[in-house]
């Protein structure tokens, strides 16, 4: 019984240790470089994604997932991708990617701009916003775990809620099954 | 303390020292309701004081109750029926009298005020003067230019969470709220910076946001009016180029507006006559070229939490940025 206990406390502990959902980073500092001020890529090459590795807390933390979706009304990525359905852009909440999935991928898509279209934010936007963009990106299509989904939408829904949004697969992180017949 | 709490006590961002219409009402209440508790409060103690002095026994022998006679009952009905009838009635001279009060600030409303649109934000205001000819629109922050002695409808809603609008001296609090517009009417009288602030807790920065009610004669206002409707200054000077070259190459460029320029985004204060307000961030710094180097460079550390991210530039870069935005009358 008392081992039962001490289970359950020590559980408990780590539950608590283990959730970023509500960190907040309230002087992100102004120095050292910027992987954001990243070079622009010219219109027809996409170039391969930047090599960043030191993306914090954001996908965890759903004060950084709010701000993400704040920042992508506020610098009107809805102005082509829509709020996820595409339009002059693609669509962000379904599992095609042209330029991969993953964070560093979608963080290099932003800071280098993507041939037809996307233009580069090198320089304009802060490293940590861009983080938190992507980690926004990636909640339209369910790659972030539930509890850290934003809040709701001050547009009119016309799709699911982020935190009701059912995964999507990604090709590129989930292993295709071979079909058969091919070679 | 006390006497700061009299009315007609003079200062800034206070209720005692009303310059308009509006808050004159308000203190007129405050000092109706005031004075009343005030003698209450004064007559009770002397009373109390003096049957205290006038005690007939010491600690030591407690004497035996007074003996009652006809005579005594009766004058003790008379007294505390007549405290009764005093009491009630102070009590509906105060009530009536806030009726008034609001009666009359409700009906303050005139078709032909002057209307200024105001939006809050976490954690700024944002001011616009609407005109039929909409390039004459004039929008600018946290300093609110209002003629004297003409009637005002503050039009006001949030952008975000739920604020509220206070000018202390010129009239009572009125919330905004995101997705419902709200109308005050107030006037000022009295020439002068009077300062304001959100009276709704908004967030961690909410102290830090303050506006401030310039008030100025009516032809001064037109001229200061005319004066915001103009496009920015092209720069003229080889830093002062270079100082908008940085601004439009770095991320001021995605929040800010300066009109004449290619920046034209909504999400932060409108910067096109930056250099015509005497304060930044919400009243939270003097306008100076310190004051806003440092806020470009990191108003995290000045302001936590807020919207404005740090900015890295190299000094050369910040000199001419701050020389350029200083060109911004």
């Amino acid at each position: 019984m008392k081992s039962l206990i001490a289970i359950a406390g020590l559980l408990c502990v780590c539950a608590f240790a283990g959730c970023k959902r509500e960190q907040r980073v309230f002087d992100p500092g102004s120095s050292g470089s910027q992987p954001a001020n990243g070079v622009a890529l010219n219109e027809v090459h996409a170039g391969g994604p930047l090599q960043v590795s030191d993306q914090g807390p954001h996908e965890e933390s759903a004060y950084a997932v709010g701000e993400g979706k704040r920042l992508f009304s506020a610098f009107n990525c809805v102005g082509c991708h829509n709020h996820g359905g595409g339009g002059i852009g693609p669509a962000l909440m379904d599992a095609k990617w042209i330029y991969g999935s993953h964070p560093q991928q979608i963080y290099s898509s932003i800071v280098q701009g993507r041939p037809d279209g996307m233009p580069s934010f090198a320089g304009k936007i802060p490293d940590y916003q861009v983080w938190e963009l992507v980690a926004y990106v990636r909640s339209m299509s369910g790659q972030l775990p539930t509890d850290v989904a934003p809040g709701r939408s001050d547009e009119i829904q016309v799709k699911k809620a982020e935190q009701a949004k059912k995964k999507e697969h990604p090709p590129d992180e989930t292993p295709q099954k071979i079909q058969k017949g091919q070679p | 303390m006390i006497i700061a709490a009299v009315p007609g006590f003079p200062g800034n961002q206070t209720s005692l020292n009303p310059v308009g219409p509006g808050a004159g009402r308000i203190e007129g209440e405050f000092a109706l309701i005031f004075w009343i508790t005030a003698i209450v409060y004064c007559l009770v103690l002397i009373a109390l004081i003096v049957y205290v002095a006038r005690r007939r026994h010491s600690m030591s022998d407690i004497p035996e109750p007074m003996p009652t006679t006809p005579q005594s009952d009766r004058w003790a009905k008379v007294a505390v029926s007549g405290a009764m009838v005093v009491t009630v009635l102070l009590l509906f001279t105060m009530m009536i009298g806030s009726f008034v009060t609001g009666h009359a600030l409700g009906n303050m409303n005139r078709q032909t005020a002057y209307t200024i649109d105001v939006y809050a934000h976490q954690w700024w205001w944002e001011v616009q003067y609407p005109n039929d000819e909409p390039y004459k629109t004039v929008v600018t922050a946290n300093e609110i230019h209002v003629p004297l002695g003409v009637q005002l409808r503050i039009h006001g809603t949030s952008r975000d969470v739920i604020h509220s609008f206070w000018a202390p001296n010129v009239q009572g609090k009125r919330d905004l709220m995101p997705g419902y517009d709200t109308d005050v009417m107030m006037q000022i009288d009295q020439p002068g910076r009077w300062r304001g602030q959100c009276a709704e807790y908004c967030g961690e920065q909410h102290a830090h946001m303050s506006f401030y009610m310039v008030a100025e004669p009516n032809h001064q206002f037109q001229q200061w009016l005319e004066q915001q409707a103009q496009s920015s200054i092209a720069p003229s000077t080889p830093q002062t180029v270079h100082g908008q070259q940085v601004f439009l190459s770095h991320a001021c460029v995605m929040c800010h507006t300066i009109r004449g320029t290619p920046a034209g985004s909504r999400v932060g204060p409108d910067l096109t006559h930056l250099a015509s307000r005497a304060t930044i961030a919400a009243g939270l710094l003097p306008n100076t070229i310190g004051n806003l180097g440092g806020w470009i460079l990191n108003a995290q550390a000045l302001k936590p939490g807020c919207s404005m991210p740090p900015n890295q530039m190299t000094g050369s870069d910040l000199q001419d940025l701050l020389a350029y935005l200083g060109t911004l009358k």
